[in-house]
């Protein structure tokens, strides 16, 4: 950390607050349940992704994968294919284009690239799957067949693939995502040896794959000028350009990225070699070149979500509260990157306990960099952390609801400073009402229809508010009184482009008609990534930035003649598409009269968003109970889910709409991650075996029961119209209320994902020790 | 996908002798394509030509005597929705119901479901080693991820399942397998028609080179009797089956006695596994719990897990005594 970084940091934690955004009780648009704007150009088919951008004069790659893990390419024998019918080049490492190894994005936030290996610049074989040679032919068949022609030989190493033979080696990261990978408060250990109640378990969660319906593709073409345009599917346009720019030693304004409708990326949709090699092989052959991957490629060159094995050790005193919380824990990673998967953060902030004891360890595999997933870290370390509070509940014969309000800390328990809101248990107060929880029978296998046991589980949701630095955006206000916004934003299908407008649209105080947003273009100001849940308040914050900032000029432009003369910002606010005093309603008018007496037929600007300084005064975190009904049949151990209800506390929702479909989907793939996701990862090749989706198991509809989703819509009074991101919380808790759903339906419990058929019939009931007390009343 | 060349067959005769004109240039059938397509894509299977016979006997006809003809290019939607299969053979309509996605079942044919092939990991990945891709490459499924896999009929070349719902119940309905060939027409049993792995796991069928199937027969069953499909799997739709049952029971008046069981297994072998060994031990037995599980013990008495699927042996045996239940409960019998 720099000095300067340092006093900012020290600086920012004594600052009084900048009071809440004036906008945090407004509600005329911001609030409505406004439909996608994009949603005609999806279901028309007129909105166009990256592998469909027509372009001059295209041709088209294919890759040519490894099949060893570990080793050197010694001979590429591609006679065959370059003389197949319509090929233009087979590129490999012997006539790649120099290229930089790339700077990897967990250590540089100006890095879109997963990985810091260099890319097809050498004989080395890093895993199994990575590419070795590209096919440029005048047909995606021709490239194609071509690519099935190509015979590589090697030499392979021995690599380690095993995580359990790795496990003994295992070392502590040097951080995770800059925060310290052991946390220490008091001795746990012993205070666990001291508790009148103890639960002391390991859990393990398998890899996983993202499997957005959009398969990654990359367009590039190089321009006589030196300019390099480049389409491809991403969710960080302005770290791609960025990154590009690096390894082709290029200035990032000769590039441009594009990505004006992304199909799904849930953390997978950054920088992978197929882009590095699309824009060789376009350089290479002088033509513009697309690639997209088959779904097989993208289990193998683009990495997913690793496998965990982590403990979790909880003692209770005897009236319920916590005396020592333990959670630690190893994962899978690669020397190529720096993402230990933050399994740990939600203890770090969840509950209060005298003494903690937090600490992630690694260990180095030969594999395709493993990366961010929905909700990295919090979505299986939740399921670790959740499904040991309820054993811990049994353990104390609490309800698990009251177990923990019993724990509920003051301020935040790693970090010693306040909440900035913090209404966990009022979600879990509406979710438990609005479920019937009281009805529950807390005795497990006690509710039954027929061969079904029914259950039901509740568990914790919880994910971090964040707003990444870097956030910028242009506004323009025209003289027929319209407004557009520009920012290099990324719409993935969660309402990007809807919310925005609606945004803007309340602090200018016009009619959402009058509003459009602009986005998927790194010719407008840079936005952050789309991750960590944070580009909706990274964007609104730069919105209001530029807003500020247009209505100083605004009024720079009223001369003497205008009703808002000798007016200063802090004397106008917005009402009915103009600007009016706040002393006198009357005075004032609209944009359009300001512009058109000005004889101006627009007014611009561009503002950056403040540095996110409440989020080191604060912490800022997001919450919600998951609440699940499960029916698993005693015959065959199939589980089904029946009911789901998510209840949030995530600040103010923007729009009901777009909201309830994020949490939904979240909650969708927390149900996949629970019950039948699992990418199978052989430890003697290193090769995934079932890299399709008919084999790799996504719920489909007959999986999925009505979900209803409730929020507590108070406003996070630190943040951006007191709003927190939504993306990832809501597929967090979710592995675990199913896991504690599946224990009350059955007695068995299932420490291991996903919970399939045979894990419930091989279980053996889980026999709890007569217990003769149990927590106190409090 | 390699280039191959397509031809269109307009009645099985045309069929056969395109298949013969192009022997050499390794002649594949195409019926719905919704397998052999995604095998050429894979670049799993690579035939040199096509021949379409998608067009060919898609009738479903009922004869005089009972029996049910169902053309092998009838859909999968077509032969589920039929009223006669419906109301006759339902186990059929629930075993086609319970396969696939309704998109696939709207292409996919009779014959081609039949000819599917097995859903092993390694075998869809060319990388891997497969003694049904390459004869004598070895089987990484052995000790691989195999919880998918065979316990029943496996080798030590190949432990690979046949994926087909249909074909169970078909199995269970002693379904007759019409074929057309360069030496003539011939009939099989369906339960004759899939071979089990042995040291040639390559070689999936008895069917000669060129032979076609042309129609399924299902010929009538007694009256008075019951029938049901049951399909365990992973995800409420489109998964393979782990287990699938397919019964139908025949019980006396007074409902208290078997006088005749059909059943197979699906999920378990490399082919439909008809269970005749259960099947005699229920023949005339009493209907009670206690036969059904000597019945499901002694046809599982063979079954062999390996390192993941272990787990099938107990619930092949589990749902087959818990479909008996389902079959000869009775009015007012507890659930």
């Amino acid at each position: 950390m720099s000095v300067l970084q340092k006093v900012t940091e020290a600086l920012a934690k004594v600052m009084p607050d900048k009071g809440p955004d004036p906008l945090i009780e407004t509600w005329h648009i911001v609030g409505q349940p406004l439909s996608r704007l994009d949603g005609p150009l999806k279901v028309s088919g007129a909105a166009r992704f990256a592998a469909e951008v027509p372009l001059e004069n295209l041709a088209y790659a294919s890759l040519v994968l490894s099949t060893i893990a570990k080793g050197r390419i010694l001979r590429i024998h591609s006679d065959d294919a370059r003389r197949a019918i319509g090929v233009i080049t087979v590129m490999t490492h012997e006539n790649a284009p120099r290229m930089h190894a790339p700077p990897q994005m967990f250590t540089y936030r100006d890095s879109a690239a997963t990985s810091n290996l260099p890319v097809m610049q050498d004989n080395r074989v890093h895993w199994n799957g990575e590419p070795v040679a590209l096919v440029v032919a005048e047909s995606q068949e021709a490239a194609d067949y071509a690519a099935s022609l190509i015979r590589v030989e090697y030499e392979p190493e021995t690599a380690a693939l095993s995580f359990d033979a790795r496990k003994p080696e295992a070392k502590p990261p040097k951080d995770i995502l800059g925060e310290p990978p052991d946390i220490t408060v008091g001795g746990a250990e012993d205070a666990l040896r001291r508790s009148a109640f103890r639960v002391d378990q390991l859990y393990r969660t398998p890899r996983y794959n993202h499997n957005a319906i959009e398969l990654h593709a990359t367009a590039a073409k190089w321009g006589s000028d030196g300019t390099l345009t480049v389409h491809d599917a991403s969710q960080a346009l302005a770290a791609t350009r960025d990154t590009i720019a690096k390894s082709f030693a290029l200035e990032p304004e000769k590039v441009r990225v594009m990505a004006p409708f992304v199909g799904g990326a849930f953390g997978n949709k950054c920088v992978w070699n197929h882009t590095f090699l699309c824009i060789a092989a376009a350089k290479l052959t002088a033509r513009a070149v697309r690639i997209v991957l088959t779904r097989e490629e993208v289990f193998r060159i683009t990495g997913g979500r690793t496998l965990s094995e982590q403990r979790v050790a909880l003692g209770a005193n005897r009236d319920g509260t916590l005396a020592g919380l333990i959670h630690t824990g190893i994962t899978g990673v690669v020397s190529h990157n720096a993402f230990p998967e933050q399994f740990t953060f939600p203890a770090r902030h969840l509950y209060a306990a005298e003494h903690m004891l937090i600490q992630q360890k690694v260990v180095e595999l030969d594999m395709v960099a493993n990366t961010s997933m929905r909700a990295p870290g919090e979505s299986i370390g939740t399921f670790a952390l959740e499904s040991a509070l309820d054993e811990l509940a049994i353990e104390c014969s609490l309800d698990p609801i009251e177990l923990r309000r019993r724990i509920e800390p003051q301020k935040d328990p790693t970090r010693n400073i306040p909440f900035s809101s913090r209404n966990l248990l009022e979600a879990y107060r509406r979710g438990a009402e609005r479920f019937g929880w009281a009805q529950r029978n807390p005795a497990p296998g006690s509710q039954r229809d027929g061969a079904w046991q029914i259950g039901q589980g509740v568990a914790t949701a919880y994910y971090p508010y964040y707003r990444m630095p870097g956030g910028s955006a242009r506004l323009r206000i025209t003289a027929d009184g319209r407004a557009v916004v520009q920012a290099a934003a990324h719409e993935m299908g969660m309402g990007t482009a809807t919310v925005q407008v609606q945004h803007a649209a309340e602090r200018l105080a016009l009619p959402v008609e009058r509003v459009s947003f602009e986005y998927g273009d790194t010719h407008f100001p840079d936005s952050p990534v789309a991750g960590g849940s944070n580009q909706t308040v990274s964007i609104v914050a730069a919105v209001t930035a530029a807003v500020q900032e247009l209505v100083e000029k605004l009024l720079r432009l009223c001369g003497k003649d205008s009703p808002l003369a000798g007016s200063r910002a802090a004397d106008v606010g917005a009402r009915d598409g103009g600007l009016y005093r706040l002393d006198n309603p009357t005075r004032g008018e609209s944009y359009r009269a300001i512009l058109q007496r000005a004889g101006r037929d627009y007014l611009e600007c561009t503002a950056k968003a403040p540095m996110p300084a409440e989020m080191k005064k604060y912490s800022m975190q997001s919450f919600g109970a998951q609440f699940c009904e499960v029916r698993v049949n005693e015959v065959s151990g199939e589980i089904r889910i029946s009911r789901w209800l998510g209840s949030f506390d995530t600040g103010r929702i923007l729009n009901p709409k777009t909201a309830g479909s994020q949490f939904r989907g979240g909650i969708i793939m927390g149900i996949g991650m629970a019950l039948t996701e699992e990418s199978f990862f052989d430890e003697r090749s290193g090769r995934f075996v079932n890299a399709s989706l008919a084999e790799y198991h996504v719920p489909v509809h007959l999986d999925i029961p009505q979900i209803e989703v409730i929020w507590n819509d108070i406003p996070d009074p630190q943040a951006p119209l007191g709003l927190h991101g939504i993306g990832e919380i809501g597929i967090t808790g979710t592995a675990a209320a199913v896991a504690n759903a599946v224990y009350n339906a059955t007695g068995k419990r299932i420490r291991e994902l996903p919970i399939t058929l045979d894990k419930i019939l091989t279980a053996p009931p889980t026999l709890r020790r007569s217990v003769a007390t149990s927590a106190t009343p409090r | 996908m390699n280039e191959f060349s397509y031809e269109r067959a307009t009645d099985p005769a045309a069929a056969i002798r395109l298949f013969s004109k192009c022997n050499g240039r390794n002649p594949r059938y195409l019926a719905g394509g919704t397998n052999l397509v995604d095998l050429m894509r894979e670049d799993i299977e690579q035939p040199g030509t096509i021949i379409d016979v998608s067009g060919i006997s898609q009738a479903i006809q009922r004869r005089e005597d009972g029996a049910i003809l169902l053309g092998a290019g009838a859909k999968n939607t077509a032969v589920a929705s039929h009223r006669d299969i419906r109301e006759r053979f339902p186990m059929l309509t629930q075993a086609i119901v319970n396969g696939a996605s309704a998109q696939i079942r709207n292409m996919a044919t009779v014959g081609g479901n039949l000819m599917q092939r097995t859903r092993c990991y390694y075998f869809y990945d060319s990388a891997a080693r497969c003694n049904k891709r390459v004869r004598g490459s070895g089987c990484d499924a052995l000790d691989g991820f195999n919880r998918i896999h065979a316990i029943l009929g496996t080798s030590a070349h190949c432990i690979a399942t046949h994926p087909s719902d249909m074909c169970v119940a078909l199995a269970a309905l002693d379904a007759i397998v019409h074929i057309e060939g360069p030496s003539g027409p011939r009939r099989l049993k369906l339960t004759d028609l899939h071979r089990l792995p042995g040291d040639t796991p390559d070689v999936e069928t008895e069917l000669a080179p060129g032979e076609l199937i042309t129609a399924v027969e299902i010929p009538p069953l007694p009256p008075a009797t019951r029938s049901v499909y049951r399909k365990v799997r992973d995800r409420a739709s489109y998964a393979f089956a782990l287990v699938s049952v397919a019964a139908a029971v025949q019980l006396n008046e007074s409902g208290d006695s078997i006088l005749a069981a059909r059943l197979a297994l699906g999920g378990v072998a490399h082919r439909p596994w008809r269970a005749s060994v259960a099947e005699g031990v229920l023949q005339g037995a009493p209907a009670t719990e206690e036969r059904f599980r000597q019945a499901a013990e002694a046809e599982l008495q063979l079954a062999v897990g390996r390192a993941h699927n272990a787990f099938k042996i107990d619930l092949a045996k589990r749902v087959v005594v818990d479909t008996l239940k389902e079959l000869t409960r009775r009015p007012g019998d507890e659930p």
